[in-house]
């Protein structure tokens, strides 16, 4: 129940409950009673809006930066990483196995203010060995949703 | 000049649906719950699979019967999902979509004068398909009140000593009926003792809700060796535009119906043989997915139904369901223009798939939630202005 409820949230979280409960075949009560659970144990942890930014007039530029860390006696690479997340214009930070340790994704309105950053918060970090920073020219899928395409209906309007 | 045209094809008489068809085409605002194929896209993994093959230059024919591997694929598919099995070289053969199968079977077995038993409501082509044949089709009428299942007491009524061949039209478009277990053991019993051959159209088998599992009939005792089994992938994968389906049963009677196929069709499409290769492969995930959430709507549309007051029976199968609108006063025909003209919804009379359909309306929800709550908001209307003409009367 919880996974098929969390499943629509994700791609939709203004749904109604009393729809969602017709959906799955259960009450409204279960299904708020489960939605109020999962928030408590942080199962779920908000509720965004995917938009197209793009679209308005304001300026966002996105980039995601590798940034290869030595970790630390006791702690790997917890403490870094929260020193990196705080900030908020970070978006996501998460660690990685690969070629470098943490992969940070920045909003920041212009490319100066993205590579201050860098260049004054990130790479003076101890931690932190080496940064290679890449923006985002067009996002075309963000989290499963492709942006900018209208679902046309092309069948025909009736079939046997 | 002579007349150009057969007396066979003239009396043949053209789709019920045409006239909505035509009318709602003029129409920019209108939210039609008339169609009969799924809203999914074909898998991606599917559609690069027919690229890749095209890539490839994979353009020519393939065997007759289809590709080898696409028919090894259909009888494991088979053996797992339906517990029949088939030989892949022998008793299998590849067909453009469900309906060449229904098409060719009948054209193999029938002799002039030859009755097939077609349930009905049911789809619109196995009558036209049996007289094209020069068969006899022989309609039963199923009722409400068995949830439209056939019974066998209703085909034991229409079995003469000309009966050859019984259409079972199982999970059912349109009124979404299924056959159970229990069900489909009482007509086999019927079917060997009277000595028929059954055509069993499951194109639906992988959308049944609830605990109504598919059950193949020739998997029951006695019924593999009367028994042709036609399905595809137009509803299972969202396959509708790739024109893929095939038919398996025994060798004797496969071997007659590729000699057809062989020369009218010459071989199903190259590739979306190859796409179904992969729909097969690793498509299962991707038909739970769209049964689950056929199942969703299907409640919703049944919950909508009780609170507006529409009486629905509850179907367990493909994605129709199968109002009565007895109670408004109105014929099947004439409610569907009305809905049509006055509030711009597509609906299909029941009558379009044979007379027993009359009071009721065949409504499909292979349509996200938001096109049927639209659609819903309108027939709800309708109905309210209905009930009070009816009061003013």
């Amino acid at each position: 129940m919880r996974e098929q409820i969390l499943t629509f949230l994700e791609k939709n979280s203004k749904i109604d409950l009393g729809e969602l409960a017709v959906l799955l075949g259960t009450s409204e009560e279960i299904i708020a009673n489960e939605v109020a659970d999962m928030e408590k144990e942080q199962v779920i942890c908000g509720y965004h809006t995917l938009i197209d930014w793009e679209k308005t007039s304001s300026e966002k530029t996105t980039a995601l930066i590798e940034v290869r860390v030595a970790p630390q006696r006791g702690q790997g690479y917890d403490s870094v990483a929260e020193r990196i997340y705080n900030y908020p214009e970070v978006q996501s930070v998460y660690l990685i196995a690969g070629a470098y340790d943490l992969l940070v994704i920045l909003q920041g309105k212009t490319l100066r203010e993205v590579s201050n950053f860098v260049s004054d918060k990130l790479a003076t970090l101890d931690a932190v060995l080496s940064t290679a920073t890449y923006f985002v020219l067009k996002k075309y899928k963000d989290y499963g949703t492709i942006l900018g395409k209208k679902n046309k209906d092309e069948r025909m309007l009736m079939t046997p | 000049m002579k007349n150009p045209l057969s007396e066979k094809v003239l009396s043949i008489a053209p789709s019920g649906i045409r006239k909505f068809f035509d009318i709602a085409a003029e129409m920019d605002d209108v939210i039609s719950l008339g169609v009969g194929e799924p809203d999914f896209d074909t898998p991606w993994h599917v559609r690069d699979e027919g690229i890749y093959s095209l890539e490839k230059g994979r353009t020519f024919y393939t065997s007759n019967s289809g590709l080898k591997e696409l028919r090894i694929e259909i009888t494991r598919y088979l053996k797992r999902r339906c517990n029949i099995e088939y030989d892949p070289i022998k008793e299998t053969l590849v067909t453009v979509g469900g309906s060449e199968g229904i098409d060719i079977a009948l054209r193999a077995m029938l002799n002039p004068g030859d009755e097939v038993l077609i349930p009905e409501p049911c789809y619109v082509s196995y009558l036209p398909c049996v007289v094209l044949a020069d068969g006899v089709p022989v309609t039963i009428q199923l009722k409400e009140e068995n949830e439209f299942r056939l019974t066998k007491e209703e085909l034991l009524e229409k079995i003469t000593d000309k009966t050859k061949i019984l259409v079972l039209p199982f999970p059912n478009n349109p009124t979404g009926a299924v056959m159970r277990r229990k069900d489909l053991e009482d007509i086999a019993e019927v079917v060997i003792e009277h000595d028929l051959y059954v055509i069993s159209d499951e194109i639906y088998s992988e959308l049944t809700y609830g605990e109504a599992e598919h059950v193949s009939i020739a998997s029951l005792p006695g019924m593999w060796e009367r028994t042709l089994t036609i399905n595809g992938f137009s509803k299972a994968y969202a396959m509708t535009g790739w024109r893929l389906g095939y038919i398996c049963g025994p060798q004797k009677i496969v071997e007659q119906m590729t000699k057809i196929h062989q020369f009218a069709i010459m071989c199903a499409p190259t590739t979306s043989q190859y796409a179904a290769v992969e729909a097969m492969r690793n498509g299962d995930e991707d038909v739970q997915m769209m049964r689950e959430s056929y199942d969703q709507r299907r409640r919703f549309l049944m919950h909508a139904f009780k609170e507006m007051g529409l009486k629905c029976f509850e179907p367990f199968g493909a994605f129709y369901v199968f109002p009565s609108i007895a109670e408004f006063g109105l014929t099947s025909d004439e409610f569907a223009m009305r809905l049509l003209e006055e509030e711009h919804v597509a609906v299909v009379p029941g009558t379009a798939f044979g007379a027993c359909g009359e009071g009721f309306l065949r409504i499909s929800y292979a349509y996200s939630i938001e096109a049927l709550k639209a659609a819903l908001a309108r027939i709800d209307r309708f109905i309210k202005r209905l009930k009070a003409e009816q009061a003013a009367k």
